[in-house]
Formats: C-alpha cells, sequence, structure tokens
C-alpha cells in the first residue's frame, strides 16, 4: 500500500513528489538521530492501548510456542503411532496437530484485528497532533518549508510508521519467539542435528551482509541518477511549450536519453544483486535439508536417531529461515520509521507562532485607527526590512502604499495582523496596542485580499462563506453582488453551487479575485487589507475589480498596496514606500507636487503616453490652483497625514450638494455633466465613491442628478 | 490485460534474456522440488534399508542439487533483470520521445503532472509486473504443477485430498480478494481527500490565518482523517484475518497428509518417507496458488497503468509536418492573418477565433488587447503554429505556415509565453536556451535589453547563477525579465512577447519597454499587454473582443472610433470616467 500512497502523492503534487523512499529494505537506509529518545517518545502514543497490546503479546507468546509444537508432533506422529502402528494414536496426535493449527490461526486473527485498530488509531492521532500543531505555526516555518516538504511529513513519514506498526510489531515478538525456541526444541530433540543445521546459520549472515552491502552502494547510486533523471523528465514536461517554443526537442531527447541509460545499467546492478537475496536463502535452507537429511539418516542408521525427529528438523529448518529474513527486512524499516518520528517530532516541537499575552483583549468594536509608532522590524537578525515607520490612519481612510518591489509594503501588511511581531516602536488599533488584543480575535477585524488569490475545493459558496462561517446563503449572494461577481458565478454551470477543481483552475485569475473580494465582504472587517495585484487580469475585468473593492473600501479603513496610479488618486493618503523607510506622504496631488521620488514614478508611468492637452486637464499642479471661491477650504483644513478628515468629507460632500441644487440637478430629466455642473476633478471623485453609492445622487446615462430624499445619509 | 499485453512488444528486444530467465527458473524449481523426494528416498530406502551408500549418495545428491539451484537463481536473477529493466528503460524512451513530438493541443489534453504520473509510477507498475512475469509468474505455477505430478505419481490418493483444497485456497482468496478491492479504491480515496485537504491548507495557509479558521481546518482535517482511519482499519483487518487463514488450509493439508498417510504406511500401502516428502510438497503446491491468487490484484492496477501509459503512446501529434514542408531559410517577418477561425476542440465547438484578417508588416509592432477569454494567446499561437487554425490562413511571408517546417518557421520567433519558465541551471544556460551557441557578450545583450542584467549581475555568482529547485528564488518579474531575454536572444524576426511583464513593477516595465523599443526596430512585434501603456506606442492596436477584432487602428485612430478601447483607456489612465 505504502508504495502506492506515494505514487498518488505525486499525481496530486507532481513538482515536490520526487522523492521515492526507493522499495523497502533495500539500500537507501536513513539512520535515526536518536533511536532511543524518538522511540521512548513513539511509544507514548501507545499507552491507551496497554490493556490491548500486553494481550496481543501475550497471546502472541502462546501462539508461537504453540506453533512450535506443530512440526514437534509431526515427528511424534512418525515415531510413534504411524511406525508403531498406532491408529487411535495417530487420530488423537492428528487431532493434537489440527488444535495447534487452529490455535494459531485464531490467535493470529485476533491479533490482526485488535493491531489494526490500535496502529491505525495511533497514526490517526499522529497526524491530528501533527496537524494541529502546524496550525499553530508562524508563517515563518511555513516560509522556510515547503508545502510539500510538510506534506510527506503527513504522507510519507507517517506511513513508514505505519508500515512498521501493522506489519511488523506482532512478527517481531513472534519471529524471536520462533527462533529462539526452535534452538531450544532443536537441541533438546538432538544435540549433533542441532549444530548441524546451525552451519547455514553463519553461511546466511555473511552471504546477506555481502550482497547487502553491495546492494546498498549500487542502490545509492541508482537512487541518485533515478532522482536525476526524473528530475529531468519533470522539469521538461513543466516547461514543454517553451521546449516546442524554442525547438529544442532534440537536445531535451539526447540529455534524457543519456540518462536513461545510466538508470538503465545502474538499476541492472543494483536489482540483480538486491533480488539475489531472497532466493539464495531459500537454497541456503534446502542445503540444511540435505545436511539435516543426511546426517540424520547416518544417525538413525547408528540408532542415534529417529526418522520423526529427522521430519521436525526438516520442518524446523524451514521456518527457521524466515525469521532471520525478515530480521533484515524490520531492521530498515524500523530505521526509516524512526527517522520518519523524529522529523514528525522535530515540527511537533517548533514552537507556536507569538502567543497572545496573558490580559489580551477582545474590545467590542473597532472603528479603525491605525497608528504606527517608529516601527523597526526584521525578519532575520541584522537585516532590517521596516525602519522607523510612522503612519496614522483614521476611521474609513484609505492608504496607498506605493514604492519598487522589495522595499517593504507586503512587511507592513505582516507587521499589522501580526503573522509577525515588530521588534522595536508600536502598532495600535483604536489606541490599543496590537499585542494587547487578542490574534485571533484582531485577524478577524482584517480583511485580507492578497496578491495570490487563494480559494479552497468545494463549491463557490462554500468559498465566500469561508470569510464568515455562520453566513447564509443569502449574504453569500449579497456579498457576491457586492464584489461584482454574482454575474459570473451565475453563469457557471451550477451557479453558487459549482465545484471549484483544485486550486481553481476552472476559474479565471479576475474571477477568482472577486471571489476572494465576496469573501473579504462577508468577513466583514473593520480594517481592509488589500494587495492590489490586478496586473494578470484584463483591463475589462479590473474594471470590475476596481469597483468591487470600491464597495468593499466604503466605511472601513483600508491599506492598499497599489499598483494602478487610479487607485493611487482615490486614496486619503499615499506613503512612498523605498528600503523599509517612508520616504515620502501625503495625497496624489501633494506628492505631484513635491517632485520627489513619487513625481518621477509617476512621470516615468505616463511619460509620452497621454497627449498634452489631456496631461494638461489632470495635472495635478494645476487641479490645485483651481478652487472656486465657493470652496475655500480646498487644501486648507488638511491633517498633518495629508488625508482629509470625515469631517471634513461630510463638508465637502454639502458643498456638492449644494453645487447640484444651485444648478437643479435634482431629478433624472435635468440630469447634467461633470463639465456643465463645473465640478472640479477631485471633487468627481468623491460623488463616485460615496456619494452615489450612498444614493445621494445617480446618474442617468453620464448625466447626474441628486435625489434629496437620500440627504439624511449623510 | 489487452493494455497490458500491448505493452510486452517491448520486451521483444530481449526475447532471449527473458527466454533464458525462463528456463533458468524452470530448473530451479525442478531442483528445489528433487530435495523432498531426495529425502523420501533417503527415508525409505536409505534409512529403511540400513543401507548408509543410499544415505551418503542422496545427501551429497541433495547438496549438489541445491548448489545447482542457487547458480541457476543467480542466471534467472541476471536475466531477468536485465529484460525488465531494459523493457523499462525502451518504454520510458518512448514515452518520453513521443511527449516530446506532442504540440500544444496534445498538452493541453494531458497535463504535465498526468504525464509525470506515467513517466514515473505507472511505469515502476509495469515494470515490477514485468519482473514478477519473470519470475514470480512463472515459477508458481511450475512449481503447482510439479508439486503435484511428483505427489501423483508417488501416491494419488494422498494427492486427492490436497487437489480439494488447492481450489478451496483459490477461490477463498479470490473471494477475500474480490472484497478488498473496492476497500483498496476507496482507501485511495480517502488517502486523496485527505491530501487534497492538507495540500489546501498548507498552501492557503496566510487565508486560514487571516480569517482565523484553524478550527475550522482541524474539524475538516479531523473528518478526513477518521474516514481514512476508519476504512484503513478495516483494510488491515481483513488482511491480517485472510493471511492466517490461508496458512490453516495449507496446515490442514499436512493433518490431512500425515493422518490419512499415517493410515496408509500402518496398512503398508505406502511409506514414511513418503509423508515427510509431501508434507514439504503440499507447501509447494499450494504457496503458489496463495500468491497467485494475492497478486491478480497487482495485475488490474498494472493493467490500469498500462492503459494511461498506452494513452500517452497512442496519443498522436496535432500538427504534423507535411512530407513536402517547405523549409524556410530567412523570415522577413510579413504575417497575416486570412478569414482565421480557431476552436480549441476538434469538432469545432466554442470557437475562440472568429473569421480574424490582419496583416503586420516587416518590422511593425502590433499590440493585441482584450479582456480574458477574448482570445488574444490564441491568437498568437497560431503565428509559430502551436495549434493550427480551424478554418482560414496563418501566412508568414507568404506561406501558409501549414506548408512550412514548423521548426524553420520557430527558429525565427522568439515567444515568451504567458508563464516564464525557467529550466534548471544557471541564468546563462536559460537565456542562452534557444540558441545554446551564442556567445557571452550576445548573452549580456539581451539580458540588458529585458532589464535582466543589473539584477543578474546582483548575485553574488552573477551569469552562473543557478536558478530553479536548488538555486536562487527569482521573483515572478525577474523570471519574466529572463525570460524576454531568452526570447529576444534568438534574434528573431518576429518577437511574440504574451503578458510578459505583467509581474514587472512600473518602472522596470517602462525601461523595459524603452529597450525593447529599439529592439523592435527591425522585426515584427506582437505585444498582449494589460497595461495600455504599454501599447499606446504600437503601430497597430488590434482589440479583441469574443474571438472577434473589434477595433483595429492606431491609439489616435481607436480612441476616437472605438468604445471598447475608450473604455479600456479610461478605466487605467483617463480619471474614471471624467471625461
Amino acid at each position: 500500500m505504502s508504495g502506492k500512497n506515494s505514487d498518488n502523492k505525486k499525481e496530486a503534487q507532481p513538482q515536490t513528489g520526487m522523492h521515492r523512499r526507493g522499495p523497502r529494505g533495500m539500500g537507501n537506509i536513513e539512520k535515526a538521530k536518536d533511536a532511543k529518545g524518538t522511540t521512548l517518545r513513539l511509544l507514548n502514543y501507545f499507552k491507551e492501548y496497554r490493556v490491548k497490546i500486553a494481550f496481543v503479546v501475550l497471546a502472541t507468546v502462546a501462539s508461537s510456542l504453540v506453533g512450535l509444537a506443530g512440526p514437534y508432533f509431526q515427528g511424534v506422529a512418525i515415531d510413534k503411532y504411524i511406525v508403531l502402528g498406532d491408529l487411535d494414536g495417530l487420530l488423537r496426535i492428528s487431532l493434537m496437530l489440527a488444535g495447534v493449527y487452529v490455535f494459531t490461526t485464531l490467535v493470529a486473527g485476533v491479533n490482526s484485528v485488535i493491531m489494526a485498530g490500535i496502529s491505525q488509531g495511533s497514526l490517526m492521532k499522529m497526524r491530528k497532533e501533527l496537524f494541529e500543531h502546524m496550525q499553530l505555526l508562524s508563517l515563518s516555518f511555513f516560509d522556510k518549508n515547503q508545502t510539500g516538504d510538510l506534506m510527506s511529513r503527513l504522507t510519507n513519514d507517517i506511513d513508514a510508521i505505519g508500515a512498521l506498526l501493522t506489519q511488523n510489531v506482532t512478527q517481531l515478538v513472534q519471529n524471536l519467539l520462533t527462533l529462539v525456541g526452535i534452538i531450544v526444541l532443536m537441541f533438546s530433540l538432538n544435540v549433533w542435528l542441532a549444530l548441524a543445521s546451525l552451519i547455514v546459520f553463519p553461511l546466511m549472515i555473511i552471504f546477506t551482509a555481502v550482497v547487502g552491502k553491495r546492494t546498498r552502494v549500487y542502490y545509492r547510486d541508482l537512487q541518485k541518477q533515478t532522482g536525476g533523471l526524473n528530475g529531468v523528465i519533470q522539469e521538461t514536461l513543466g516547461g514543454q511549450k517553451v521546449v516546442i517554443a524554442f525547438e529544442q526537442q532534440d537536445a531535451v531527447n539526447k540529455k534524457f536519453d543519456k540518462m536513461n541509460q545510466a538508470v538503465k545499467e545502474t538499476g541492472v546492478l543494483a536489482l540483480t544483486y538486491a533480488m539475489m537475496v531472497p532466493p539464495i536463502m531459500g537454497i541456503l535452507s534446502n542445503a540444511n535439508i540435505a545436511i539435516v537429511a543426511g546426517l540424520g539418516g547416518w544417525m538413525t542408521l547408528q540408532g542415534l536417531a529417529t526418522i520423526g525427529t529427522i521430519a521436525t528438523f526438516i520442518q524446523y529448518s524451514r521456518q527457521f529461515a524466515n525469521p532471520l529474513r525478515h530480521f533484515a527486512n524490520m531492521y530498515n524499516s524500523i530505521q526509516s520509521a524512526l527517522a520518519g518520528a523524529e522529523r514528525i517530532f522535530e515540527i511537533i516541537d517548533t514552537p507556536p507562532e507569538l502567543t497572545d499575552c496573558e490580559d489580551a483583549v477582545s474590545p467590542q468594536q473597532i472603528q479603525g485607527e491605525v497608528v504606527f509608532e517608529e516601527v523597526d522590524f526584521e525578519y532575520v537578525p541584522d537585516v532590517p526590512v521596516l525602519k522607523n515607520i510612522s503612519l496614522h490612519a483614521k476611521p474609513g481612510e484609505t492608504i496607498a502604499l506605493v514604492g519598487p518591489t522589495g522595499a517593504g509594503k507586503t512587511t507592513i501588511v505582516n507587521v499589522l495582523t501580526r503573522f509577525y511581531d515588530i521588534q522595536k516602536g508600536k502598532i495600535t488599533i483604536d489606541g490599543l496596542d496590537i499585542r494587547n488584543v487578542k490574534k485571533d480575535y484582531l485577524r478577524s477585524k482584517l480583511g485580507i485580499v492578497l496578491q495570490d488569490v487563494y480559494l479552497f475545493s468545494g463549491t463557490v459558496m462554500d468559498n465566500i462563506r469561508y470569510g464568515n462561517l455562520v453566513a447564509t446563503d443569502e449574504e453569500c449572494i449579497a456579498a457576491a453582488k457586492l464584489a461584482n461577481a454574482d454575474g459570473f458565478i451565475r453563469r457557471l454551470p451550477k451557479g453558487y453551487q459549482t465545484e471549484l477543481s483544485e486550486r481553481a483552475g476552472n476559474l479565471s485569475q479576475g474571477q477568482r479575485q472577486l471571489i476572494s473580494i465576496a469573501r473579504a465582504i462577508i468577513a466583514n472587517p473593520a480594517i481592509l487589507i488589500l494587495d492590489e495585484a490586478t496586473s494578470s487580469v484584463d483591463t475589462r475585468t479590473e474594471v470590475q475589480i476596481q469597483e468591487a473593492l470600491l464597495n468593499l473600501m466604503e466605511g472601513r479603513t483600508s491599506f492598499v498596496i497599489a499598483h494602478r496610479l487610479s487607485t493611487i488618486r482615490k486614496a486619503d493618503m499615499v506613503l512612498v514606500i523605498n528600503n523599509g523607510e517612508i520616504i515620502e506622504r501625503g495625497n496624489h496631488e501633494e506628492l505631484l507636487e513635491k517632485k520627489g521620488f513619487y513625481y518621477n514614478l509617476y512621470m516615468s508611468q505616463f511619460k509620452g503616453t497621454i497627449d498634452d492637452a489631456d496631461f494638461e486637464y489632470i495635472k495635478p499642479v494645476e487641479v490645485y490652483d483651481q478652487p472656486t471661491s465657493s470652496m475655500p477650504m480646498m487644501g486648507k483644513r488638511r491633517g498633518p497625514s495629508g488625508g482629509p478628515s470625515p469631517e471634513m468629507m461630510r463638508q465637502r460632500a454639502m458643498e456638492i450638494v449644494e453645487i447640484f441644487k444651485k444648478k437643479q440637478a435634482t431629478s433624472p430629466e435635468t440630469a447634467k455633466t461633470f463639465e456643465e455642473l463645473e465640478i472640479p476633478p477631485q471633487y468627481q471623485r468623491m460623488i463616485q465613491m460615496r456619494l452615489t453609492r450612498l444614493g445621494i445622487i445617480a446618474d442617468n446615462g453620464g448625466k447626474l442628478y441628486l435625489i434629496e430624499k437620500n440627504l439624511s445619509k449623510l | 490485460m489487452s493494455e497490458l499485453k500491448r505493452t510486452f512488444r517491448y520486451l521483444r528486444p530481449y526475447t532471449r534474456e527473458a527466454v533464458l530467465a525462463i528456463i533458468f527458473l524452470g530448473l530451479v524449481v525442478v531442483l528445489d522440488l528433487s530435495i523432498p523426494r531426495m529425502v523420501q528416498t533417503l527415508v525409505d530406502e536409505g534409512i529403511g534399508n540400513q543401507d548408509m551408500d543410499i544415505v551418503l549418495r542422496t545427501s551429497l545428491m541433495m547438496i549438489g542439487a541445491s548448489i545447482l539451484s542457487a547458480t541457476m537463481m543467480i542466471g534467472n536473477t541476471i536475466f531477468s533483470v536485465k529484460a525488465s529493466r531494459g523493457f523499462e528503460a525502451d518504454l520510458r524512451e518512448d514515452i518520453f520521445k513521443k511527449i516530446q513530438t506532442y504540440s500544444f493541443g496534445n498538452l493541453d489534453d494531458l497535463s504535465s503532472g498526468q504525464l509525470l504520473t506515467r513517466l514515473t509510477s505507472d511505469l515502476n507498475q509495469i515494470r515490477t509486473m514485468m519482473t514478477m512475469t519473470l519470475r514470480m509468474f512463472t515459477r508458481a505455477p511450475l512449481m503447482a504443477i510439479i508439486s503435484l505430478s511428483i505427489m501423483w505419481t508417488t501416491n494419488p490418493q494422498l494427492t486427492k485430498y490436497i487437489l480439494i483444497l488447492m481450489p478451496v485456497t483459490g477461490v477463498f482468496i479470490t473471494l477475500f480478494i474480490r472484497k478488498l478491492q473496492p476497500l483498496f479504491t476507496k482507501t485511495q480515496e480517502k488517502l486523496e481527500q485527505l491530501n487534497q485537504v492538507l495540500e489546501e491548507n498548507l498552501s492557503g495557509i496566510r487565508i486560514v490565518k487571516a480569517f482565523v479558521r484553524r478550527d475550522y481546518e482541524g474539524t475538516r482535517f479531523k473528518s478526513a482523517n477518521k474516514e481514512l482511519t476508519d476504512i484503513s482499519v478495516r483494510v488491515n483487518q481483513l488482511i491480517g484475518v485472510l493471511f492466517p487463514l490461508t496458512l490453516l488450509i495449507m496446515n490442514t493439508g499436512i493433518v490431512a497428509i500425515i493422518y490419512f498417510g499415517g493410515i496408509q504406511v500402518i496398512q503398508g500401502s505406502t511409506t514414511v518417507g513418503t509423508i515427510i516428502a509431501f508434507t514439504n510438497y503440499v507447501f509447494s503446491a499450494m504457496f503458489p496458488i496463495m500468491m497467485l491468487s494475492m497478486m491478480a490484484g497487482q495485475i488490474s492496477f498494472a493493467e490500469a497503468s498500462a492503459k494511461r501509459i498506452m494513452e500517452v503512446l497512442d496519443n498522436e501529434p496535432e500538427i504534423k509536418e507535411k512530407l513536402d514542408a517547405v523549409q524556410l531559410a530567412e523570415v522577413k517577418g510579413r504575417v497575416e492573418f486570412k478569414n482565421v477561425s480557431f476552436s480549441y476542440r476538434e469538432d469545432g465547438g466554442d470557437p475562440v477565433l472568429h473569421n480574424v484578417n490582419f496583416t503586420a508588416e516587416p518590422g511593425e509592432t502590433v499590440a493585441i488587447l482584450g479582456s480574458t477569454g477574448s482570445g488574444k494567446s490564441s491568437l498568437i499561437h497560431l503565428i509559430p503554429r502551436f495549434y493550427d487554425v480551424s478554418d482560414g490562413k496563418v501566412l508568414i511571408d507568404g506561406y501558409d505556415v501549414r506548408d512550412v517546417e514548423p521548426k524553420s518557421i520557430r527558429k525565427h520567433i522568439g515567444i515568451s509565453l504567458q508563464e516564464a519558465i525557467l529550466f534548471s541551471g544557471t541564468i546563462r544556460d536559460n537565456i542562452r536556451y534557444g540558441r545554446p551557441e551564442a556567445t557571452d557578450e550576445e548573452v549580456i545583450e539581451a539580458a540588458k535589453a529585458a532589464q535582466a542584467h543589473e539584477f543578474i549581475i546582483g548575485f553574488p555568482e552573477g551569469y552562473d547563477t543557478n536558478v530553479g529547485q536548488r538555486g536562487v528564488n527569482l521573483s515572478g518579474g525577474q523570471k519574466q525579465r529572463i525570460a524576454i531575454a531568452r526570447a529576444l536572444l534568438v534574434k528573431p524576426s518576429i518577437l511574440i512577447l504574451d503578458d510578459s511583464t505583467s509581474a514587472v513593477d512600473v518602472e522596470t516595465e517602462i525601461k523595459i519597454e524603452e529597450a525593447l523599443e529599439e529592439l523592435m526596430k527591425n522585426r515584427t512585434s506582437f505585444i498582449i499587454a494589460q497595461r495600455i501603456s504599454t501599447v499606446l506606442n504600437a503601430d497597430k492596436i488590434i482589440v479583441l473582443d469574443d474571438g472577434n477584432i473589434a477595433a483595429e487602428g492606431t491609439h489616435d485612430q481607436l480612441i476616437q472610433t472605438s468604445p471598447i478601447y475608450k473604455e479600456i483607456y479610461d478605466s487605467q489612465l483617463g480619471d474614471g470616467g471624467a471625461q
């Protein structure tokens, strides 16, 4: 079974499943570092089965001893009854012989049934413990350990332990007893014959050792070469389209041929040696029979033995080889089980991630005010990633994080979610140090939409509900609607009940992103963190995503790792990050005015891409210098952080409403365009973002009008 | 069995080895089985007649037979391993080379993961089967038949008891296996289920943590774990009971021999030696039956594997080179699509492109825009003939691509696919992939143009830095830049960049574009990009909508005439529809 298991794993995870353990019992023996300690610890898992195990061991002892009587009775039957012609006695001894076999069968059967329960039960416990512990480990653990490796802990390593448990533990007891029993019985029956039978014994050991040694050497080579070959195969198949595109088939074939040939040659050597052992062992036991029969015959003639003894000895020497063969195999599986167990314990012993402090709280409600105070952070000691980061986000504000790759944008998110703890400074939410907030609670209030969208198998509905397990179907659908996902979901073959295949391969990147937004919406977080990677999405889907994100951000403090200038423009504050430091801050217009790092970034993006007229139009400096007399507060009452305060927003909204009233755009018939209304661009964003969503301003074919009855919503 | 049989033709080159292996095996069986017979002689004639000579001679013969049989066994091992390994290597080679002839369409049908499984575990399964055929499968029936014949000729009465027990064993085990087989399948399913929960959990660990779904995941795992355990317990229990029970049947045979044989001895119709020999033959007659019944399950696994392997071998490449295909020594780069329709499925379902017409003159830059699924990638995949059109024609320099050797076209095309795949080896090797003979200067030049030079020399080992599993982890953007350099290095007449800068940051993308502008001057270039800023300077912009060309022209033309283009443009550059 175990071989099949690992194969299966490979199907699911071709990129990591290449490390095969090789045929059990040949070459490739792993050694446990601390065999004794690991064994003792492994034994802990069987504590609860103490009584059952004691029973199994006792039963095994009994059945091994009784089993030894089988050949003995055969000899007795021949000598005492058959040769002497005692029919009644023959029947009696035959029945006893049958009794022996029935008893041993019964015990073996019952033992297997009990042991199956014990071994599988303890494996289940081990898997559970390992899994649950993994859930507690910090992200840095998962950064360091690849998914494939961890998977292999839970499959291959557990498998190795399982193989040892199911096959070998009872056999070990039985084989030992049988071996000792046979030796004792043989010597008590006939010392000389016993000694003669043992002649083959050292031969077997020497042979196994010599061949085993060579086998291991060749096997190691074979394993290495097979690994190399499989590596080439895996890589080539993974990049087959590139191979075709660059017409490299011939080169690839040549490389393959060389390695395939090497594997074949080494394989012949390794396997020839490996496969020689079992038949030769069997043949040595044949030689043993010859010796016993010859010597026994001579002794019988001398009156020193009986025919029955010869028969008994022949049976014993047959049984003798089995335990020996098993011991060799068992040694290997014990070693690999212990090595596996060691790796498992290593994970279980990894300390869990940052724990909650004792007096951690779960506040009633979170407004969403986020403050970073002189935060320093490093993943690895002495490699600072964040340096002296300070920022202040007021409830409902949108903060855009901008900067080159590797500047530290994602790290800011990682420390805010407390995936990692900062080394210096303080992060507070609503004035509370996040280290004093329960970690789970904190994360449940943070909505995260990551760059690499991850969906689980299950239905679309399940995936949306992942954000809030108690949400009803209606709520999930409502969330999907807000996320612009409802439309395409309904077009899927089974709508919301469509099963997503592994890694959601049947959805496009953009669709997956929309579902992940719906998932974040239903979680209803107070603070939102978006890694805005819409780059792999086409422009029209992106429009939908942008819209969905705006819905999501509405009323929430949002941190956006922004890649799009359109997003940045809409942000209340833009933080320009470079080398782990905030080098510029302010809103889009202010930053442009500064003509610094951001300005360069902006200019390079748009250089030559917009004709001059357009460029003039959106040129922020001009816009900024354009306040009309009716809006005297523009650019004045900004907070030190650069973003408008909620109170300011309200005021601005009122001013916009006044414009609509003045221009009498208050019904669909009297709707007017921005130009007609003479609304400056920076206000247009506000209209789109907030007022239309509140239902205060509506769109009628590109023309806008005010709905006065909804004004109370302001 | 039929698929499995088909794989046997790969044994043909090793016929000599296979036949020798089987002959040796037959000799081994005969020699092994002669031992109990000699024991019988020794007991009956030697001991019975008090003839020391016979005792000595027979036991020496037995030792001789053992040694001879060991030699034969070594012979069998050598030849059977040679045959099965050769068989495996040849089959593997054929599968691999077959895959090398595949075109994109074939690869869409069979994922690389599937192909990999077939080349590794399926192949292993078949190889194991072949080895067993050359050893166990031949040995077991031989042993049973020869044992039975020896027994029958010695004592037909006693043999009858064994003959009764043999089918009992066979039927018994077969019934068990029939019960076990579906359980094995189920175990496999449960195991897959558990692995899936695990894989998803580990891959999505950030999401799990972010949504605080530890308990939920725990429950999911727990139930999968429990289900697997329950079924494994049942399987193990059944197997655990099966073995002792079959042993019991064999032992029943021994008891029968002792009792009924004993009676015969007492009545004088048989000898003690016969009984001793028979107790040995019981095993050699019945054990093979036991092994064969157990192995029967293996055959169905091997058959399934053989079927999967044959599927790979039977799959014919979709793109076939014409016999009289033209070889293009030089490509100027004029690309023309004439009424091209294309569907991924042969039966013509759901065309991805409808009646596409356009011409790109040598040296022109063509940008292709459109939403996901609008057919952009499909369109550019038709140029190097990764797929064949369903209708219409794709012409390069006036030649229908189907009339030209694919290799001679592709040599002149540099392409960077959507997913930047690199191979293990150094960065230099990767850039040189399409033209291994390129000089270091050319490599650096290409890397510079792709804006990759700077980060490459930032690595301690520069261009000799290893990438891939044992090498550095490159970011998505870095991989894409190397892939672009790789495409540039072939000095193509036609350059195709399929969304090749999606993971590159804006600043670098701009730099790449600037560098490309220079490089694209003398070649026809096709660019798929999501960022509209990338396509503004193109000689021609093609806007695809649901497989149709919705608009075609320069930026200045399209901004006036195409609503779709304007929508895309506005969403990115305009101020949210403010104009």
